[in-house]
């Protein structure tokens, strides 16, 4: 009886037991639904996106880039597709391994490796780069039999620029290559960072970099569903690229030759305007260099040799080098003269030769000078002495604000980047251009030198050609631009790139047909008659020396200075001389005088671009006339001539 | 022939209906699932599911006409026996994945401590028996040292799933046997007491590790990632999941071991919360029918025993679950019916095959 009693005790206990065991689990499970309710209802967007996130990755499509164009559709710059060999360096088990493993099935050459391995410094190793570029469909079907033996390798179908014409307008152009850390930082700055996901190339100079955004399109993106290695599994759904915008340049790719071609690989720089429009028809720096090279990032070798090139082919110098413009100032200062009162037409001087100054004396290039001399032919003979009373009379302020209006001393605005200001000398400028106190005064004699182009005085070829341009339009100011249209290959809509002009200079009718009519005669008696002899249109000019080194007491004799130390040799030129169309600035590097170098190069491209004609070589260099009444300002102290 | 009809009439008369059809939907949503899990390798897993499936529903029938009193016997050589075996395991044990579990015997390879999962509570179960009318604190401490010697040893190997389950499944008997709510709360106090002290004796490597157990996304690429992607599975599912096949945490591979442990991240984000509400029915009736069958047992050693291992369900299905929606530490606990793997299944059956066992042979007992 007790032992039942005992059993039913311990019966009970147990079913006590199982009471609170059963309570502990219907807790334990309500527990667990709650937390099922927090994530699956609660929190079930969050997850969702989570779990949506997780499965779907964003590819970006890289859109096509623009093409560019000349003026008649001439292509210089497209995009073509070919298979690189890309590694990404922190996938592989041995980068050097790798690549020699590579160089087994594909051929990799020493050039190549070099590449790799600067691009690799430049990079981050989850970042594919290229071992080699355009490789053949054989080596494709090679590396692909391979495959599994190269982790971290890929064969990527790429587009590639590339610039049929070569070395063409290179500097007008400019190329595109692999973007570098700066330009990642720019592109942010921009705000184009999701853009450019995909794009491993940008527009590094020229055309191809100032108009990098309308050239390079909007990013298509791609949703694909990748599993938890990464792996694309499908592609869920398509946003296609919007490709960039065409450009259609002003620039004439013939005319662009046959300047080019007319240097002769000699060093230099020309700028040819429309002047009705500020259209950009050609724009040389010579020597050249072909873009091609940068595009799958230039070889070490390459590299070396433009930069170390004395010529500094990579330069370009139709924008960036300024210097002296001589003579070719001479026009400027005589329109100069008339706006301001200074001078009238008919208002003749004597010139003995020599104008003297103070204590000094600064000389004509004509041994006993060239009489009286009015404007007219102080234009066509290129009189030093009449421009020496001139610059005096008008004084530095007048001088400079005139040509400040013109455009000098400031950037044109041309749609490339790399523009120099050049320097419109003045007394604001000597004081802001220099630190010490004495450095800083301007010095009337400084203001004659000036008068002639020389001195301070640095303008691109650029700027003399916009400059001429502006006369020429009887102050009309155009921004100089060498896109026409930007198209959109998709809807086909096309942007002109402004044809209004930004400004207008008051300039008199009379007293720019009078400067018009002085150039026209130098081509025909003057300083360019030689260049021009026989030629099949009317048109103006004015020859420029540009002095590199100053002789002390002693004449300059061209053969007898070293190559680096002759002059510059200037020409500035429009035509036809009654409805100009081409306005044109050369500049030849140790040339010599102007008429010597670059008026024969402007007889070529003025003969191509208004008769057609196609010259048989170089523009030759014509030997420095007995007179030489285009030379340089010599200073002589009075004290050593005594 | 007639043998053979007794055999079989005798196989079905000792079956538990109520249990019998909760088992089997269990089993049924694990097959689906496991196929869910695995579609993208073909069936392959799912043929040896259903084998397994075949041959612990053998191993069941064969355990549920066993009598109680048999299964008595049994006790104490398989105690011993699986502690012998898991001192092998400890000098001659096969290391895989970092841990020394299995034992190589030829061809086959055994894991010793399975085997405790089941001795365990026969052992405790028959010690209490013996020990029934006039049970004293020593027997409660024998008990004790009975528990604890086979986990030190599976703690060592290192194997926290099973340990914990071994160590719930010696303590339920303990427990239910009467151990004294002072002594429980008393040592639950002192265990809490002595844990700052443990923690200081502990090197930083270790804390590191304790701290990624409770406290995952701490360590999201290594420990963390499994529980952050298994969350993710279930909190996309939503009140009504992704539809079956549909999970895509599952299907593009996110979900690790997710056949396996991880199997109900699976099932929870193709069905969803409507899903987890059906499963924790069907548990909570495994798990009821499992305690009735112990209230109505007719021998202290029945009562314990199929009370112990019901609890153990609970503690197989809670912890799994808990640790798979990031409440619990990750411990290598299978969902009972429902996750991948023979092992598990034939131990798992087994009970069944105990508690139907003790359900059917009740009125015998009595007779």
């Amino acid at each position: 009886m007790s032992d039942f009693y005992h059993q039913e005790q311990d019966t009970d206990r147990f079913r006590n037991r199982l009471l609170v065991a059963s309570a502990g689990i219907l807790l334990a499970f309500l527990l667990l639904f709650a937390r099922f309710f927090y994530l699956q209802v609660l929190q079930h967007d969050y997850y969702k996106t989570r779990a949506e996130s997780n499965r779907i990755s964003l590819v970006p499509i890289v859109p096509n880039r623009g093409t560019i164009v000349d003026r008649d559709g001439v292509i210089l710059a497209r995009n073509y597709s070919a298979f690189t060999l890309e590694i990404t360096p922190s996938k592989t088990l041995g980068l050097e391994e790798t690549i020699d493993g590579l160089a087994e099935i594909v051929e990799i050459q020493l050039k190549d490796r070099r590449r790799f391995k600067r691009l690799l410094e430049e990079s981050k190793t989850f970042e594919s780069i290229p071992i080699r570029t355009r490789l053949s469909d054989e080596e494709v079907a090679r590396f692909a039999a391979n495959r599994y033996r190269f982790p971290g390798v890929e064969v990527k179908a790429r587009l590639f620029r590339q610039y049929p014409e070569g070395a063409l307008a290179a500097h007008a152009i400019g190329y595109i290559s692999r973007i570098n850390a700066k330009d990642k930082e720019a592109i942010e700055e921009s705000g184009q960072e999701a853009n450019y996901k995909g794009t491993d190339h940008i527009g590094k100079v020229g055309l191809e970099a100032h108009y990098e955004y309308e050239l390079h399109g909007v990013a298509g993106y791609e949703q694909v569903e990748v599993d938890a290695g990464g792996r694309a599994v499908r592609v869920l759904s398509q946003t296609p690229p919007v490709p960039g915008n065409n450009l259609a340049l002003t620039l004439d790719s013939g005319l662009q030759r046959v300047a080019e071609q007319a240097f002769g690989g000699r060093r230099g720089s020309l700028a040819a305007i429309d002047p009705r429009n500020g259209a950009i028809l050609a724009l040389v720096s010579s020597p050249a260099f072909d873009p091609n090279l940068f595009v799958d990032g230039i070889r070490f070798d390459d590299w070396d040799e433009l930069n170390n090139n004395p010529d500094k082919p990579m330069l370009n110098r139709a924008i960036y080098s300024t210097h002296p413009p001589g003579s070719t100032f001479k026009p400027l200062m005589a329109l100069a003269a008339l706006t301001s009162g200074k001078r009238t037409p008919g208002q003749a001087i004597a010139d003995p030769g020599y104008f003297n100054f103070g204590n000094r004396r600064f000389m004509d290039d004509k041994i006993g000078g060239h009489g009286m001399v009015d404007m007219y032919k102080s234009i066509v003979v290129s009189c030093n002495t009449y421009y020496y009373t001139l610059a005096n009379d008008m004084g530095i302020d007048t001088i400079a604000r005139f040509m400040g209006e013109l455009g000098l001393g400031q950037k044109t605005g041309i749609d490339i980047p790399g523009e120099a200001t050049g320097i419109l000398p003045s007394p604001e400028w000597k004081q802001q251009r220099f630190k010490k106190k004495e450095q800083q005064k301007w010095y009337a004699g400084e203001t004659i030198s000036v008068g002639i182009g020389q001195g301070y005085n640095a303008y691109s070829t650029l700027h003399m050609a916009h400059a001429l341009a502006n006369i020429i339009n009887y102050g009309k100011v155009f921004r100089p631009h060498l896109v026409h249209t930007i198209s959109n290959p998709n809807t086909g809509e096309t942007r002109t790139v402004e044809a209004e002009p930004i400004r207008q200079i008051a300039h008199k009718k009379e007293h720019v047909d009078l400067i018009k009519r002085a150039m026209h005669s130098v081509t025909r008696e003057g300083t360019g008659a030689r260049a021009f002899a026989g030629a099949a249109y009317e048109s103006g000019g004015k020859t420029g020396t540009a002095q590199v080194y100053s002789l002390k007491g002693g004449r300059y004799v061209a053969g007898q200075v070293r190559e680096r130390l002759r002059d510059h040799s200037w020409y500035i030129a429009f035509a036809p001389v009654d409805e100009p169309r081409i306005v044109v600035a050369v500049m030849v590097e140790n040339g010599g005088f102007g008429a010597q170098s670059a008026a024969p190069i402007v007889r070529q491209v003025f003969d191509y671009y208004l008769t057609g004609r196609v010259p048989g070589g170089p523009a030759l260099e014509t030997e420095a006339p007995e007179d030489a009444s285009d030379g340089p300002l010599l200073e002589d102290d009075l004290h050593e001539a005594d | 022939m007639r043998l053979i009809k007794r055999f079989l009439r005798g196989l079905v008369a000792h079956l538990d209906l109520p249990l019998l059809m909760i088992v089997l939907a269990l089993m049924a949503v694990g097959l689906l699932t496991v196929f869910s899990a695995t579609s993208s390798a073909g069936f392959d897993k799912l043929d040896k599911q259903l084998v397994n499936m075949a041959m612990a529903g053998v191993i069941m029938l064969l355990v549920a006409r066993t009598p109680p009193q048999t299964l008595m016997r049994f006790a104490v050589p398989l105690y011993v026996t699986g502690l012998v075996l898991l001192l092998g395991v400890a000098l001659f044990g096969v290391v895989v994945n970092g841990s020394r579990r299995w034992l190589s015997l030829g061809i086959v390879r055994i894991q010793p401590s399975e085997i405790m999962k089941i001795a365990m509570p026969l052992m405790l179960a028959w010690y209490f028996q013996k020990n029934e009318a006039m049970l004293q604190a020593r027997h409660f401490i024998i008990a004790s040292i009975i528990l604890l010697l086979p986990i030190g040893f599976v703690l060592k190997q290192p194997d926290l799933g099973t340990s914990l389950l071994i160590g719930a499944a010696g303590f339920f008997v303990i427990f239910l046997a009467g151990l004294p709510w002072k002594v429980m709360f008393g040592l639950a106090a002192a265990a809490g007491a002595a844990l700052p002290f443990a923690w200081s004796l502990m090197h930083d490597y270790q804390q590191r590790r304790v701290m990624t157990l409770i406290d995952p996304t701490s360590d999201p690429l290594g420990a963390g990632y499994h529980i952050i992607q298994s969350t993710i599975a279930i909190g996309s599912g939503g009140s009504f999941g992704k539809g079956y096949l549909g999970g895509s945490q599952t299907h593009l591979e996110f979900i690790p071991e997710k056949h396996t442990d991880f199997i109900f991240a699976v099932f929870s984000e193709e069905w969803g919360l409507l899903g987890n509400g059906i499963l924790l029915v069907l548990f909570t009736l495994l798990i009821g029918r499992g305690l009735m069958i112990a209230a109505g047992a007719p021998t202290l050693f029945s009562r314990l025993l199929a009370g112990a291992i019901t609890l153990v369900f609970f503690i197989y299905a809670f912890v799994n679950m808990g640790m798979v929606s990031g409440i619990l530490p990750v411990v290598g606990v299978p969902l009972p019916f429902i996750s991948y793997g023979g092992t598990a299944l034939v131990t798992l059956m087994l009970g069944i095959g105990i508690l139907m066992s003790i359900q059917t042979h009740r009125m015998l007992v009595k007779k």
